[in-house]
C-alpha cells in the first residue's frame, strides 16, 4: 500500500494506483478532469495533458520534486507521494492553456452538436477556459464522413484523444480506422472510403469525449436534456445486455452504454442492443439512470436528485472575476 | 592542433573501406574488449571517461548503460541513433560516410558491453546513400569475422542491421525511434517506463547517438581515463561541432572540450571567421532547438568571461543568458541577418515536424507558425509577440516529448534578445527586406 | 466481426488491359524476405518502413492505397496500420510525383545562404510552386525540412543524390539533366541492402 496526499487529502491506495484513480477514490474535489484516458481502455491516457497535476514530493524515500507537472492518470503513486491539483497554481494556468490549445480549432457549434450536454470538452472548457479567444486564424476543418450506417465522424470536433482507435484495437478484430498524417493534420480515418462493420463498433461513439463520432440513429433527434434515460436490460448473446435508453416521451431515441461518475463507460454493449432494439418491448427496463445533479441532463430528473448538505466550494470556481472573464 | 579522437585518420586515402581502416589500428577495441574484458568492465570505463551523450541531451553514458535490465532469457538490445535530423547538425552524417567502420566497431564493442546479440542502426530515410556506405561497412566486417557467430573464437554472437526511417525528425526522440524501428508511427512513449527496462519490443534497449557510439572505441583502447584527462569539468573528451551560416570555412570540426567560442569561430582551424568580413550577430550553438544568442553573449559570458565550448561553458548563465552545446549544430549568423526571418523557419520547422499526439505540441506549435507567418508578412501587432511569448511558456514542459521544449525554446530566446527586432517588424514591415543570398560564388 | 464492406466512390468501369498487377518484381519480393529476417520472428511490422520505400521505388514514385494494401499482405498486417505509418513520414508520397522530385531544403542554414532563391528559381523554370507537378510529369518541387547538409548549404536532394553547394548554374544543369529522364528518381536500388 501507498499513502499519497492530493490536495491535502491522505488516501491509501495499493502500489501500481495512477495518481488519477487515487484522486478518483478521494472525490470530484481533487480529481483532475481527464479527456483521453479512459478507465475501461487499456494504454488510454497521457495525450491531451488536461490531467497534469504538481508532484510537490516525489515519495517518502525521495522526497525530491519531479521537475514538470506529470500527467496524473498515467504516473503512479509512490509512498509518501504529495500531489497538488487544484490547489496548485501551476496546474490551474496550465490547464486552462491546454483548454484553449483544445480549443483553437475546434468549431464550437455546440448548438448543433448532438453531443452538447453530455461534452466532456464543454465541461472542461465551462470550468478552466476563458471566455475569450485570442486567436483569428480560420480553424481546421473536415468534411463530415459516414463510417457505415450508424456511426457519423465528424473530425473537425475531434481532439485526437486515440479512445476510439485503442477501443477498436481492444475489442474488435480487425481495426479498420486509426491516426493517419502527422501534426496538426493528424486525423480519425479510415484512410480509403470503409464502414467500420462490426459487432462492437458502437462503442467508439461512447468513449468520444466530444461530437466527433456521433450515432446517426440518434441524430438531431433531441438535445440530451430534454431525453430520460432509464436503465433497463434483455439477454443478449454479444454483451451483458447492459444499457440507458434515452426516452423522450414513450419513444426511445438512443440506446448507450452505462456512464459511470466520471462519464466513463462501465461495460462496452454491441451494436444490435445499441442501434437495433428500440422499442420498450425489447427490454426490461429497471429504474431511471442515476446522473449527476450538476449535469444539465439531470434538470428533468427530480428522482435522484439530492439536496446537498453543504456546499464545497470548488477550487476552480473560485478564481478571481477577472481571470474567468478575460 | 587540438588532440582528435574520432577524426584522427579522417585524411587518411581509403579509410571508408576495411583495408585501410584495420591497417591504422582498426577493429582493435573488439579484440581487447571480448578477448581481454568483461562487460562490466567496459561499462565501467564508460563511467570513468564521463562521455556524455553526444545527440543532445548530454545524460552519462555509463549510467545510462548501467540501468539497463538484465532478466535472464531475455534479450538486449543496442540502437544506434542515427536519425540525426536537429537542423545545424550534420556531424553524425560526415561520420558515417567519412569512417563507417569507426561506428560499426564502437557498435561491436558497445553491444559486447550490453550483453546485446541483435544490434540496429537507425538511421533516417533521407540519408540513403549513407545506407548503402553502412551496408557495405557490414558486410565487410561480417566477411573479416568481427560480426556474426562467434566472433574472434569467443562464443559472443551479434547480428547488426541498418534500419531505415523516412523523414521525421521527431524519430530522434529515442522512444519514437524504437517506435518506428518498431514499424509504427514516430509517436514517442510515455515514459516510465524507460527503454532500458521496457525498449525494443518490449525487451531492454539501450539507444545511443552515433558519436556517442563512436567515441566508445577510444575509450575501451586507451581507457576511460585517457578519455576523461582530455576536455574540462565534467565536458569530458572531443565533440564534433558541426558548423554553418556565415562562417569562411562551414564544416564538421572536432574540438576538444574547453576551447573559447571566439576561437572556433574565428580561427582558421575552425570556422575562419565570418564570411566577407561581415560582423558576427548571432549564434544558434546547439542545433535549432537551443536559445540563440546575441554576439555580446555568445563570445563572453554575463561575467565578461570567455564563452567556453562544453556542456558547462555553453550553459552558464542559465536561459537568461547563456545556451546549450545540445547536438553541436552550430550556426553562424552575420550583421545582415534577419532574426524574426530565421526564427520563422524553426516556427515552421516545428510545426511540421510535431507528432501531434499531445495538444500542447500539436496545436501550440502549428498556432506560433501562423503567427510568425502573420508577423513576416506584415500583419502582426506588438500583441503577437505576447502571444508568442505566452504560447512558448506554455508548451515547454507540458508535453509528452522534449520536442515541446525544442520548439519553444528558439521563440523565447528570439523575443528575449531581439524583441526590438519583432518590434521593427511589426510597426515597420515595408523597411524589412530579405537579405540572405546565394554565397556559394565565393565557395570553391 | 470483422467483415469489412468497401465503399467504392466514384467507381469508374475500365478494361481488362488496365488493370496493373500489383506484384513485387522477384528481386524486390526477395529482399522484402531478407528484410523481415532481419527481426525476431513475429515482429515482421518492422520490416514496413523499408517495404514501403522499396514500394516507392517499384511503382512510380508514390504509395497508391492498392499498392498499400499489398505491403500489407505481404507483411500480414492490417491495411490501417500502413496508412498510419505511410501517411505519418514525410518522404512517403500519398500522391503521384514526377520522375524528378525535386527536394530543396529551406530550414535555417539553407535559408541563411539563399535557399529561398534557389525555390523561386525552380519555381520559375519549371512555372510550378512548391508541390506541384509539372504537366508533363517530368518534375516535382517539393520543399523540405532540415535534411542534415547545412554546411553545403544551399542544397537539394533527388533521389539518394545530395546536390550541395548549390548556385543557381548548378539547378539549372540539374533540371536539363533531368528532363531526358526516363525512370522515376529513386531512394534506393539493388545495391543499397547488402544481399546476405
Amino acid at each position: 500500500m501507498a499513502k499519497v496526499t492530493i490536495d491535502g487529502i491522505e488516501i491509501e491506495v495499493p502500489e501500481g494506483t495512477t495518481i488519477l484513480q487515487a484522486a478518483r477514490l478521494i472525490g470530484p474535489e481533487v480529481a483532475p478532469p481527464a479527456m483521453c484516458y479512459h478507465s475501461k481502455v487499456k494504454t488510454s491516457g497521457g495525450y491531451c495533458r488536461t490531467c497534469l497535476v504538481e508532484v510537490s514530493k516525489g515519495s517518502e524515500k525521495d522526497p525530491r520534486p519531479m521537475p514538470k507537472l506529470v500527467p496524473s492518470c498515467r504516473t503512479t503513486v509512490m509512498d509518501g507521494m504529495e500531489v497538488s491539483n487544484f490547489t496548485s497554481k501551476k496546474v490551474v494556468d496550465a490547464r486552462k492553456s491546454i483548454v484553449e490549445f483544445l480549443l483553437i480549432n475546434h468549431p464550437l457549434d455546440c448548438p448543433i452538436c448532438d453531443q452538447a450536454g453530455e461534452c466532456h470538452l464543454q465541461d472542461l472548457s465551462y470550468e478552466n477556459g476563458s471566455a475569450k479567444t485570442r486567436t483569428d486564424f480560420e480553424r481546421r476543418t473536415f468534411n463530415k464522413i459516414d463510417i457505415g450506417n450508424n456511426i457519423q465522424l465528424h473530425m473537425t470536433r475531434c481532439i485526437l484523444c486515440y479512445r476510439c482507435v485503442k477501443v477498436a484495437e481492444q475489442i474488435t478484430d480487425g481495426r479498420v480506422h486509426g491516426v493517419i498524417n502527422r501534426g496538426d493534420h493528424a486525423e480519425i480515418s479510415t484512410y480509403v472510403a470503409q464502414a467500420i462493420d462490426n459487432d462492437f463498433s458502437g462503442n467508439v461513439i461512447d468513449v468520444c469525449p466530444v461530437g466527433a463520432l456521433t450515432d446517426k440513429t440518434f441524430r438531431f433527434k433531441s438535445r440530451v436534456w430534454f431525453t430520460k434515460p432509464m436503465q433497463a436490460h434483455r439477454d443478449c448473446d454479444k454483451c451483458s445486455g447492459k444499457v440507458n435508453l434515452w426516452y423522450k416521451g414513450e419513444e426511445v431515441l438512443r440506446g448507450t452504454g452505462r456512464k459511470d461518475q466520471w462519464g466513463e463507460i462501465e461495460e462496452f454493449i454491441c451494436n444490435t442492443c445499441r442501434f437495433d432494439k428500440k422499442k420498450t418491448s425489447d427490454w426490461v427496463v429497471e429504474k431511471p439512470a442515476s446522473i449527476s445533479h450538476q449535469s444539465v441532463i439531470s434538470a428533468n430528473h427530480y428522482e435522484v436528485f439530492t439536496k446537498p448538505t453543504e456546499f464545497k466550494i470548488n477550487i476552480v470556481k473560485t478564481l478571481p472575476i477577472e481571470e474567468k472573464t478575460n | 592542433m587540438g588532440r582528435k579522437i574520432l577524426l584522427k585518420h579522417i585524411n587518411e586515402p581509403g579509410i571508408q573501406g576495411y583495408e585501410t581502416y584495420r591497417r591504422i589500428g582498426g577493429y582493435a577495441s573488439v579484440e581487447k574488449a571480448v578477448k581481454t574484458m568483461t562487460p562490466d568492465a567496459i561499462v565501467e570505463e564508460v563511467k570513468k571517461s564521463g562521455l556524455r551523450g553526444r545527440g543532445g541531451a548530454g545524460f552519462p553514458t555509463g549510467m545510462k548503460w548501467s540501468f539497463l535490465a538484465k532478466p535472464e532469457g531475455v534479450n538486449r538490445y543496442l540502437v544506434c541513433n542515427a536519425d540525426e535530423s536537429e537542423p545545424g547538425t550534420f556531424k553524425d552524417r560526415y561520420l558515417m560516410e567519412k569512417i563507417p567502420h569507426l561506428l560499426i566497431e564502437g557498435m561491436i564493442t558497445s553491444s559486447f558491453a550490453l550483453g546485446a546479440h541483435t544490434s540496429y542502426i537507425y538511421i533516417r530515410g533521407e540519408y540513403f546513400y549513407i545506407v548503402n556506405i553502412l551496408e557495405k561497412a557490414i558486410e565487410e566486417a561480417y566477411a573479416n569475422g568481427w560480426l556474426g557467430k562467434n566472433i574472434l573464437g569467443t562464443g559472443y554472437d551479434l547480428d547488426l542491421y541498418v534500419h531505415v526511417g523516412a523523414g521525421a525528425y521527431i524519430c530522434g526522440e529515442e522512444t519514437a525511434l524504437l517506435e518506428s524501428l518498431e514499424g509504427k508511427r514516430g509517436n514517442p512513449r510515455i515514459k516510465p517506463p524507460f527503454p532500458a527496462i521496457k525498449g525494443l519490443w518490449g525487451c531492454p534497449t539501450v539507444v545511443n547517438n552515433v558519436e556517442t557510439i563512436a567515441s566508445v572505441v577510444s575509450i575501451v583502447n586507451d581507457g576511460g581515463d585517457a578519455y576523461a584527462a582530455l576536455g574540462i569539468g565534467r565536458s569530458t573528451g572531443t565533440k564534433l561541432i558541426s558548423a554553418s551560416g556565415h562562417i569562411n570555412k562551414p564544416g564538421v570540426y572536432e574540438i576538444e572540450m574547453g576551447i573559447t567560442v571566439e576561437d572556433f569561430i574565428y580561427s582558421d582551424e575552425y570556422c575562419g571567421g565570418i564570411l566577407n568580413g561581415k560582423k558576427l550577430k548571432a549564434v544558434v550553438a546547439g542545433g535549432s532547438s537551443v536559445p540563440i544568442l546575441p554576439a555580446e553573449l555568445i563570445l563572453k559570458t554575463a561575467n565578461g568571461e570567455k564563452r567556453l565550448m562544453s556542456y558547462e561553458g555553453l550553459s552558464d548563465g542559465g536561459f537568461a543568458t547563456g545556451t546549450m552545446l545540445g547536438s553541436g549544430g552550430f550556426i553562424v549568423m552575420d550583421e545582415t541577418t534577419n532574426i524574426v526571418q530565421n526564427l520563422y523557419t524553426f516556427a515552421r520547422f516545428y510545426h511540421h515536424e510535431s507528432c501531434g499526439q499531445c495538444s500542447p505540441c500539436r496545436e501550440g506549435t502549428a498556432w506560433m507558425e501562423k503567427i510568425m507567418h502573420k508577423i513576416l508578412h506584415g500583419h502582426g501587432t506588438l500583441a503577437d509577440v505576447d502571444l508568442l511569448w505566452e504560447i512558448q511558456s506554455k508548451i515547454e514542459g507540458n508535453t509528452i516529448c522534449p520536442l515541446g521544449d525544442a520548439a519553444a525554446w528558439p521563440v523565447a530566446s528570439a523575443i528575449r534578445h531581439f524583441r526590438s527586432e519583432f518590434e521593427e517588424y511589426v510597426k515597420n514591415p515595408e523597411s524589412i527586406k530579405e537579405v540572405n543570398h546565394l554565397y556559394n560564388t565565393q565557395l570553391a | 466481426m470483422g467483415k469489412i464492406k468497401i465503399q467504392h466512390s466514384k467507381f469508374k468501369i475500365i478494361k481488362m488491359s488496365e488493370v496493373k498487377k500489383i506484384e513485387f518484381s522477384p528481386e524486390a519480393f526477395e529482399l522484402v524476405q531478407r528484410l523481415i529476417r532481419r527481426y525476431p520472428e513475429g515482429n515482421q511490422k518492422s520490416a514496413l518502413i523499408p517495404t514501403l520505400h522499396l514500394a516507392q521505388a517499384e511503382f512510380d514514385g508514390w504509395l497508391s492505397a492498392p499498392v498499400m494494401d499489398y505491403v500489407a499482405s505481404l507483411l500480414q498486417i492490417q491495411a490501417i496500420e500502413v496508412y498510419e505509418v505511410a501517411s505519418f513520414y514525410s518522404m512517403f508520397n500519398l500522391k503521384p510525383v514526377g520522375k524528378c522530385l525535386i527536394e530543396v531544403c529551406r530550414t535555417s542554414s539553407c535559408w541563411l545562404r539563399g535557399a529561398n532563391e534557389v525555390v523561386a528559381h525552380i519555381e520559375k523554370k519549371l512555372n510550378i510552386k512548391d508541390g506541384e507537378t509539372t504537366p508533363d510529369g517530368k518534375f516535382t518541387l517539393k520543399t523540405v525540412e532540415c535534411l542534415g547538409s547545412c554546411g553545403t548549404a544551399p542544397m537539394l536532394q533527388i533521389g539518394k543524390q545530395y546536390h550541395e553547394n548549390l548556385t543557381l548554374d548548378k539547378v539549372e544543369n540539374l533540371i536539363n539533366d533531368w528532363s531526358q529522364a526516363t525512370e522515376h528518381s529513386k531512394y534506393l536500388d539493388n545495391s543499397t541492402f547488402r544481399k546476405n
